[in-house]
C-alpha cells in the first residue's frame, strides 16, 4: 500500500510546555489509524496539527508526497469531525451536510444529489430538513460524518466523536464507522482514550504519553507485546511483576523460577527486569503443586463480575491478579477449603518481558 | 415567603407598575376633551386628531428617523468594537469598550449638559445629527452588551469545523459568526431604537428647539395643559416597547440577554 | 498586519467614542471655569463666579434635596425590587419572560410619559384621590400633585425596573442546591432568604442602590413636572440654568459637582464592598 499520511519529527510547545514530542509517523493509503492515549496525552494537538488547525513548532507533515505543512487548513481537503460534532445550529441537516459545497463550483442539481446520496449513505434519507436540535444523538452523529465526507476528503480526521454517546449506542456506531470506513476505503485517523474503541476500530494503533509515541502496532502486536510499563499498564489489565534475571532463558520471580523466556542477550544475571502478563493468562491450581512456573499465594479478594472471577493473589508481597472462569473457580475454592493457599501459575509463553 | 404572601406583593406591583399606563390608555379613548378615567363615550377621536395633526405626525415621524439611526449608528460603534475585544482581545479596545460605557452611567442631566457643551463649541448645536449622535453614544452599551454575549456565544469548534470544510476565514465570518451573531445584534438594535424613541432630557438640551422629537412635544404641551392627543402619543410608545422587546423575546433568548440562566438550563 | 487591522477596526469606534466622551467633559470642566455672557453661550477668560454661585444657599439647598431624593428613591426601590427579582427568578419561564418584556416596556417609556402619567394619576378628577376616597382614607377627591410623595413615587416607578433588571442576573444564576441545603439544615424559607440569599447578593444590590441613586439624581422631568419649585433638586436647577437661565457656566458648574457626588457614591459602595469582603 502507497503512504498517504506522514508525519516527520513533529512536536508542538506552548513557551516551555511541550505538549507533543517528536512524533514520526506514516499512515498507508486506505487504513484505519487510532491515537491511543490518556487525556493530556498530546493525541488531539497532534490529530489538529494535521487538519492544520494548530500549527506546529517544528516537523513536516506530508500527504502523498507532498508537504502540506504550510498550507491552510481550508485548502488541506481534509474532513475533522469533532468531539462535540460542531454542527452548525443555524443551518439544518441538508444544510449542514452541503456546507462545504458552498465553497466548490457546483451546481444545485449536483449538490442535491450529493446530500441525498450521502444521507442514504449514513441511512437517514429523510431528515434533511431538520433542524439540528431536532435529532437524537446517533443521529447528529451520522449527520457530522456526512458532513465531514461530502468534501470528498483525502484524509478522515475524527476527534473522540463517540465520547458523548452512551455504551451501547457507542458500540453500535463503532461498527457502523468501521463498515462505512471500509466501504469508501478512506484513510482514517481517530484519537481517543478509549483503548476498547480503538482496539476494535483500528488496523492500527498509536499509543502516546507524555507527547510521546509509546507504540506503533496492530492492536495483536499492542496487546500481546507491550513495549514498555506504560502500554502494558495501559492497555487492557496486566499484572506487572518485578522480576531478576536468572540465565538467557529464564527470570526469577521470588524464589520461582519462570521459564523458559526469551531474555534479551544483553541482560546480565541478576538485571531487574519486569515480567507482564494479563490476568486472564494467570492460571490458578491448588495450594502446595510442585508444578513448574508456580508461585504460591493466598487469596486476598475475590470479585465476581459475571463472565469471570477476578482473584486478587498476595505473593509474598506481590498482589497478581488473575481472572479465571466461574467453573474453574467453583472447582478449586471447594479443594482450598477457605484458607485461601492457592498456587499461581504463570505460563512462559504468555508471559512478556520489559525492562526496568 | 409563602405563596398568599407572594402573590399579594406581585400583584400590588404589577398594579403599581401598570396602573399609569392604565389611566393614560383609558383617558386616550374618552370621547370628550375631559381627563376621565374610566373614560366616557369610549371613541378614537384623539388617535385621528393625532394622525391628522401635522405637528404630532410630525414629532413621531422625527422620533423614529432619530431612533432608527442613532440605533444605526450605535450598532456601528459596538460591532467594530466587540468584534476588536473578542478577536484580539487588545487592551485598547477594551479601555475603549469601558470608556463607551460610562456616559449611560452617568446622571442623565450631566450628560445632557455635556453635549449641549460639545455641540456648542464646535458650533453646531441645533442639529438632527446632534441628538442621532448623543443617542448612539449614550446607548452605546446595550449593543455592546449583546454583541459582545453573542461572541462569547460562539462555539470555536463551529469555527474550526467551517475551515476544515474548506471556508477561508472572510467566509467563517460570513457563512457562520454573522448568522450566530445576528439576533444579538438585532437585539442591541431594538434596545438603542427604543432608548432612542422615548430619550428626552438629552434630545431637548442638544437640539430641542429645532428637533421636536415626540416626547419633547408632550414635555412643551404639558407645560401648557392637558390635552388626550398627549395620551395617544405614550399610548403608542409603550406599543411600541412591548413590540420591540416582544420581538426579542421572540428572537432571542430575553433571560440569557439579560444575563440570567438560558434557555438550555433554565 | 494584525496591528493594522486592529487600528483599522477601532478608527471609527474609538473616534465617536472619544470625541463625544472624553473631550466634552474636558470643556464641561472648561466652560464651568467661564464667566457669563448674555450674548454667547459662555464668556471668555477664567472665572470662578460659577462655583462661587455654587455655595449660594439655594444651590447648597437643592443638593440637599437631591441626595435625600436619592437616596429615598433607591431604599424603595432596593426594598421592592430586590424581593420582586427574586419571585421573578423562580418563576416558570414563560412567566418570566412575560414579566421581563413588561419591565423593560416600562423601563424604557420615557420619563416624560410617565411623569406625564403620574399627572394624570393624581389628579383631582382620576385614579388615585378616588381611590382613597372610596376607601374612605381622603374626604372629597383632590389633585396628589405637585407634591414630594408624586416625585418619589414617579422616581420609584422610573427607577425599579433597572433595580430589578441589574440584580436579575446575579438572582437567576444563583445556586438553588443552596437555598435547598439551607431548609435541609432547618432553616425556615425567610431564614433562607436572609441567610444564603442575601449575602450572596450583596455585590449587585449595592450596585442597584447605587445605579438608582445615580438615575434618580439626573433625573429632571419628574421632579420638575410633579413637583414644586421648593422641592426642585439639583438636577433641575441645572436643566434651567442651560435652558431658561442661559448660564452655561453655572450649569457646567454644578453638573461637575453632580458628577463628584455620583464618584463619590461609587467610590463609597466600592469601599463598603471591599470592606465586607475582607
Amino acid at each position: 500500500m502507497s503512504i498517504g499520511l506522514e508525519v516527520r519529527q513533529l512536536s508542538k510547545h506552548y513557551g516551555a510546555q511541550r505538549v507533543v514530542s517528536d512524533v514520526s509517523l506514516s499512515v498507508p493509503n486506505g487504513e484505519f489509524v487510532c491515537f491511543l492515549g490518556p487525556s493530556g496525552c498530546g493525541k488531539t494537538t497532534l490529530l489538529r496539527m494535521i487538519a492544520g488547525l494548530e500549527v506546529p513548532s517544528a516537523g513536516r507533515i506530508l500527504m502523498n508526497h507532498q508537504d502540506i505543512t504550510d498550507t491552510p487548513v481550508h485548502q488541506r481537503n481534509f474532513a475533522m469531525v469533532f468531539q462535540a460534532l460542531a454542527l452548525f445550529p443555524f443551518l439544518n441537516v441538508e444544510e449542514n451536510i452541503a456546507y462545504s459545497l458552498r465553497f466548490r463550483t457546483i451546481n444545485a442539481q449536483q449538490r442535491h444529489e450529493m446530500v441525498r446520496d450521502l444521507l442514504a449513505l449514513i441511512r437517514l434519507p429523510d431528515i434533511g430538513q431538520r433542524r439540528i436540535d431536532q435529532l437524537s444523538g446517533g443521529q447528529r452523529q451520522r449527520v457530522a460524518i456526512a458532513r465531514a465526507l461530502a468534501q470528498e476528503p483525502m484524509l478522515f480526521l475524527l476527534d473522540e466523536p463517540l465520547s458523548a454517546l452512551d455504551a451501547k449506542l457507542r458500540d453500535h456506531m463503532q461498527v457502523e464507522l468501521r463498515q462505512l470506513q471500509q466501504k469508501l476505503h478512506i484513510t482514517t485517523v481517530l484519537v481517543t482514550h478509549d483503548q476498547r474503541e480503538a482496539m476494535s476500530l483500528a488496523d492500527t494503533l498509536v499509543v502516546m504519553a507524555d507527547g510521546r509515541i509509546q507504540q506503533i502496532g496492530s492492536p495483536t502486536q499492542i496487546y500481546r507485546q507491550p513495549a514498555n510499563r506504560f502500554v502494558a499498564s495501559f492497555i487492557g489489565r496486566s499484572n506487572l511483576i518485578d522480576a531478576q534475571v536468572e540465565d538467557r532463558w529464564r527470570v526469577n520471580v521470588g524464589r520461582a523460577s519462570i521459564g523458559p523466556l526469551s531474555v534479551p542477550r544483553d541482560l546480565p544475571a541478576g538485571a531487574g527486569v519486569t515480567l507482564a502478563v494479563r490476568p486472564e493468562d494467570v492460571r490458578v491450581l491448588t495450594a502446595g503443586d510442585t508444578t513448574p512456573n508456580c508461585l504460591p499465594g493466598r487469596v486476598t479478594f475475590v470479585r465476581d463480575v459475571g463472565n469471570e472471577i477476578e482473584l486478587r493473589i498476595d505473593c509474598d508481597g506481590r498482589e497478581i491478579i488473575a481472572a479465571t472462569s466461574p467453573a474453574a473457580w467453583a472447582a478449586l475454592s471447594s479443594t482450598i477449603h477457605g484458607v485461601g493457599s492457592i498456587g499461581v501459575l504463570l505460563p512462559p509463553e504468555s508471559c512478556h518481558l520489559l525492562s526496568s | 415567603m409563602t405563596r398568599a404572601l407572594r402573590g399579594t406583593f406581585l400583584a400590588l406591583l404589577a398594579l403599581f407598575l401598570s396602573a399609569p399606563l392604565i389611566v393614560v390608555t383609558g383617558v386616550s379613548f374618552n370621547g370628550n376633551a375631559r381627563m376621565n378615567f374610566p373614560p366616557q363615550h369610549v371613541s378614537v377621536i384623539w388617535y385621528g386628531n393625532f394622525f391628522s395633526d401635522a405637528g404630532w405626525r410630525s414629532a413621531f415621524t422625527l422620533s423614529l428617523v432619530i431612533a432608527a439611526l442613532s440605533s444605526l449608528v450605535a450598532l456601528s460603534i459596538a460591532l467594530p468594537l466587540a468584534y476588536a475585544v473578542w478577536r484580539h482581545g487588545s487592551r485598547a479596545a477594551r479601555a475603549l469598550q469601558a470608556l463607551a460605557r460610562i456616559s449611560f452611567l452617568l446622571p442623565s442631566v450631566v450628560v445632557s449638559i455635556v453635549f449641549l457643551v460639545f455641540w456648542s463649541a464646535i458650533g453646531h448645536a441645533g442639529h438632527i445629527e446632534d441628538t442621532i449622535l448623543s443617542h448612539a453614544v449614550v446607548f452605546v452599551t446595550l449593543p455592546l452588551t449583546t454583541i459582545g454575549l453573542g461572541f462569547q456565544s460562539i462555539d470555536p469548534a463551529l469555527i474550526d469545523a467551517a475551515r476544515t470544510l474548506g471556508a477561508r476565514d472572510s467566509e467563517v465570518l460570513r457563512t457562520v459568526i454573522r448568522p450566530i451573531l445576528l439576533p444579538y445584534a438585532i437585539c442591541g438594535l431594538v434596545f438603542v431604537f427604543i432608548l432612542s424613541l422615548n430619550e428626552y432630557i438629552i434630545a431637548y438640551m442638544v437640539a430641542g428647539f429645532e428637533v421636536e422629537t415626540l416626547p419633547i412635544k408632550v414635555f412643551n404641551n404639558l407645560r401648557m395643559g392637558f390635552t388626550p392627543t398627549m395620551c395617544v402619543g405614550a399610548v403608542l410608545f409603550m406599543l411600541l416597547g412591548v413590540l420591540g422587546f416582544g420581538v426579542i423575546a421572540l428572537i432571542g433568548d430575553l433571560p440569557k440577554l439579560l444575563g440570567g440562566r438560558s434557555q438550555g438550563n433554565g | 498586519m494584525k496591528r493594522a487591522r486592529l487600528s483599522l477596526l477601532l478608527l471609527w469606534p474609538g473616534l465617536v467614542t472619544l470625541s463625544l466622551t472624553v473631550v466634552p467633559v474636558l470643556l464641561l470642566l472648561r466652560i464651568s471655569l467661564a464667566p457669563q455672557d448674555p450674548s454667547a453661550p459662555w464668556g471668555t477668560g477664567v472665572s470662578s463666579e460659577a462655583y462661587a454661585s455654587l455655595l449660594a444657599a439655594d444651590s447648597l439647598r437643592s443638593l440637599g434635596r437631591s441626595l435625600e431624593l436619592a437616596l429615598s428613591v433607591a431604599l424603595i426601590s432596593l426594598g421592592a425590587g430586590f424581593p420582586l427579582a427574586y419571585c421573578i427568578t423562580r418563576m416558570r419561564r414563560r412567566v418570566q419572560v412575560l414579566w421581563l418584556v413588561f419591565l423593560l416596556a416600562t423601563l424604557t417609556l420615557s420619563d416624560v410619559l410617565i411623569a406625564f402619567s403620574w399627572q394624570v394619576l393624581l389628579s383631582k378628577r382620576i385614579g388615585l384621590s378616588k381611590l382613597l376616597v372610596a376607601l374612605g382614607l381622603m374626604d372629597q377627591p383632590d389633585s396628589l400633585a405637585p407634591s414630594v410623595g408624586g416625585v418619589i413615587g414617579c422616581l420609584v416607578y422610573l427607577v425599579i425596573p433597572f433595580t430589578v433588571l441589574t440584580l436579575y442576573p446575579s438572582l437567576s444564576q444563583l445556586d438553588r442546591g443552596l437555598i435547598e441545603a439551607a431548609r435541609t439544615l432547618g432553616a425556615p424559607a425567610w431564614r433562607s432568604f436572609t441567610s444564603v440569599v442575601i449575602p450572596l447578593t450583596r455585590v449587585p444590590a449595592v450596585i442597584a442602590f447605587v445605579l438608582s441613586a445615580v438615575l434618580t439624581l439626573g433625573s429632571f422631568v419628574p421632579p420638575l413636572a410633579l413637583g414644586r419649585p421648593e422641592h426642585w433638586p439639583m438636577s433641575v436647577l441645572i436643566g434651567n440654568a442651560a435652558l431658561a437661565g442661559h448660564n452655561l457656566p453655572r450649569a457646567s458648574a454644578m453638573s461637575v459637582l453632580l458628577l463628584l457626588v455620583t464618584a463619590l457614591l461609587a467610590w463609597g459602595a466600592a469601599q463598603t464592598l471591599r470592606r465586607r469582603a475582607a
